[in-house]
């Protein structure tokens, strides 16, 4: 493998890290806070939520936008790292 | 002023601008009319993309459907945003890195084949037009009931801007408009949300005044009145749901990965300079979306609880004015089955006297809650701007499918580029004519269609495109092979347990319920048809040859965000 390549896959594998741990939280308050542990969520209460079902209609979505967000941060980070930013 | 004149200068106003943009933005070239020329700034390209996103049904129709469905409505909520991590994080910063017009472009070149090419046009031309039939009956539906004209006319109206500025201007004009338009409705849906919210909590963030307490003293909570309420009533309690975890799992998925896969949200990120501006504008577009969608659940809650308390076993003779209003359209309608003159507004069917079109609730919200004229005016003008962006969108979709993935790849690719952008025009001219005719006779089964597209493109494109970029060794047989079946397969689904057509029609569908695989519904099925997918297209590539030298060196390529190429017409 030339260094070129070398280059490109390290840079790749460290994508997919990333990849793979926002999805895992992308995953965890959606399905996870929203609907599998919903009813147990439930049994706490912030205000007037309920906390599962705050996760389903808004808390999620909060989350959603700050993963994009962070995602964003955390690739222009790498890319200048590995001189891809152009 | 009354409500009425309001709306014609509100509507007037919104649209003289939408026109204005529409002639200084003229596309001349078919980059432009294709991806604005690939030069728009990633927070332009965020509001064009959260107005194109959000249509009709997100403007118009959500918050009812949530306000009757509860917990059941929180699929739409987590469906049509999660989608957006999947696609800033899976695909659109790569497809921009690829650079072309279209999904089909990216499918077509990724698998070497025109037939992959085809498949993919056949896909995003069905979802398209299911799409944009339902935009175009949302216009028909807010001009009769605001400017009180024949919802027929409406359409012809809605029509004519939209090909107007769509045929002008393509992309370029379309992108901003859509700008223009994201202002227009995120304020008109945030003014009446506020509103209401201090009138019932005292709080002015509708996010915080659903999870805070009653304004009327008795200190409590408005969630829990609510629950309250609908118990009483003998409907679920509106913070549980009535269906279950598995399906609430698969339908959520279902939405989440068709809205990633839909092809007119894919190819606004082609309209951006850099990869790097891909992944950010996405960022933008899921926060501006997000605003309305975390106001519509709150908008709900408000909603139900007002239309319960005004109407539920309150004499018929004494309603407000907004009552009688409605009824004319036929979208509330009151039978006094007892006979006692009051209105008696039940779960049981046998005893309900009331029955509320959910599409109103959103449109009939200011007027419910006694709002000033302005602002019910202040709606109309904002679901318009939701229901044209989105359908300015879908035509373009379509019309690019036609000139480009068509004509210009397949049929004629000796084709002139002035040709081609008036191929363009033409299509886009057909396009709207079709999607009027629907809005104004629409067939039966468009409702259902519209929940079918999630699936379809949940079942076709995502896995095919994922793929392509993450897995390298992916061949043509497998990626046709995997998309053919998971088309056919949702088909099929949908047909048998949503229209009944194997078991005697519709009428037997409700009994099918119990022959449900593993208790998804066919809105949840997408999820399932797209595992399939998967599947299919990874057994399928092992025993057929691998990708050419210079595919797998494109797949390296786009995964590597520097030396990004402008769209190029080759």
């Amino acid at each position: 493998m030339s260094k070129k390549q070398e280059k490109a896959s390290a840079y790749w594998k460290e994508n997919l890290r990333y990849l793979f741990i926002l999805l895992s939280i992308w995953f965890v308050v959606s399905y996870g806070a929203g609907i599998l542990f919903k009813n147990t969520l439930d049994l706490i209460k912030i205000g007037g939520f309920k906390l599962g079902f705050w996760f389903a209609q808004q808390g999620s979505i909060y989350v959603f936008v700050i993963l994009i967000f962070v995602y964003v941060r955390l690739m222009n980070k790498l890319d200048k790292k590995y001189g891809y930013d152009d | 002023m009354n409500v009425q004149t309001w709306t014609y200068i509100l509507v007037g106003i919104t649209f003289a601008l939408y026109i204005g943009i529409a002639i200084w933005s003229r596309a001349g070239s078919t980059k432009e009319f294709y991806v604005a020329g690939g030069g728009v700034s990633p927070l332009a390209n965020g509001m064009a993309t959260a107005a194109d996103w959000m249509s009709a049904a997100s403007f118009i129709s959500m918050a009812g459907i949530i306000s009757f469905a509860g917990y059941d409505g929180s699929v739409y909520l987590m469906g049509w945003t999660g989608g957006y991590v999947l696609l800033a994080l899976l695909l659109a910063p790569y497809l921009r890195k690829f650079g072309k017009f279209t999904v089909p472009d990216f499918i077509g070149d990724r698998y070497y084949s025109n037939t992959a090419r085809i498949v993919a046009v056949i896909c995003a031309l069905l979802v398209s037009f299911t799409y944009v039939a339902g935009q175009m009956r949302g216009v028909g539906l807010v001009f009769s009931r605001f400017l009180e004209v024949d919802i027929n006319t409406g359409v012809i109206i809605g029509m004519i801007i939209v090909l107007f500025y769509a045929v002008l201007g393509g992309m370029k004009g379309i992108t901003y408009t859509q700008v223009a338009q994201y202002c227009v409705l995120i304020f008109a849906f945030m003014v009446p949300a506020i509103f209401i919210s201090i009138q019932m909590t005292g709080n002015p963030i509708p996010q915080l005044g659903m999870g805070a307490t009653l304004s009327d003293g008795s200190g409590t909570f408005l969630l829990d009145k609510l629950d309250g309420l609908s118990t009483e009533l003998g409907f679920n309690e509106y913070t549980n749901g009535s269906k279950s975890p598995i399906d609430i799992f698969a339908i959520t998925l279902a939405l989440m990965v068709g809205t990633a896969g839909l092809p007119h949200v894919i190819v606004r990120f082609f309209t951006v300079k850099k990869v790097k501006d891909a992944r950010k504008s996405a960022g933008w577009a899921l926060l501006l979306i997000a605003i309305l969608y975390t106001t519509a659940p709150a908008v709900a809650v408000f909603a139900r609880t007002n239309l319960i308390k005004t109407v539920s076993n309150q004499p018929y003779s004494e309603m407000p004015e907004w009552f009688s209003t409605w009824e004319k359209t036929k979208l509330i309608t009151f039978n006094d089955k007892n006979g006692d003159g009051k209105i008696n507004y039940v779960s049981d069917p046998q005893a309900n006297e009331l029955i509320v079109d959910r599409d109103i609730m959103v449109l009939a919200n200011p007027e419910i809650a006694d709002l000033p004229a302005w602002v019910i005016a202040l709606v109309a003008a904002g679901s318009l701007a939701a229901a044209l962006s989105t359908a300015a969108g879908l035509l373009l979709v379509i019309s690019s499918s036609i000139s480009h993935d068509l004509i210009k790849k397949v049929i004629n690719p000796n084709i002139s580029e002035k040709g081609e952008l008036w191929a363009a025009r033409g299509a886009a001219t057909v396009a709207v004519v079709v999607a009027g005719y629907f809005g104004i006779d629409p067939p039966g089964f468009v409702a259902a269609v519209v929940a079918l597209a999630f699936g379809l493109a949940a079942a076709s494109f995502f896995p095919a495109i994922v793929l392509g970029i993450f897995y390298k060794k992916m061949n043509k047989e497998g990626a046709i092979a995997g998309m053919v079946v998971g088309i056919v397969l949702m088909l099929f689904y949908m047909l048998k347990f949503k229209f009944g057509i194997f078991d005697g029609g519709k009428e037997s569908v409700a009994a099918l319920k119990e022959d449900w695989w593993f208790n998804i519904s066919p809105e949840g099925f997408g999820t399932v048809a797209m595992l399939v997918n998967f599947v299919v297209a990874i057994i399928v590539m092992q025993f057929t040859p691998p990708p050419p030298k210079n595919v797998q060196e494109i797949v390296e390529d786009i995964r590597i965000p520097s030396g990004v190429v402008e769209a190029i017409n080759h």
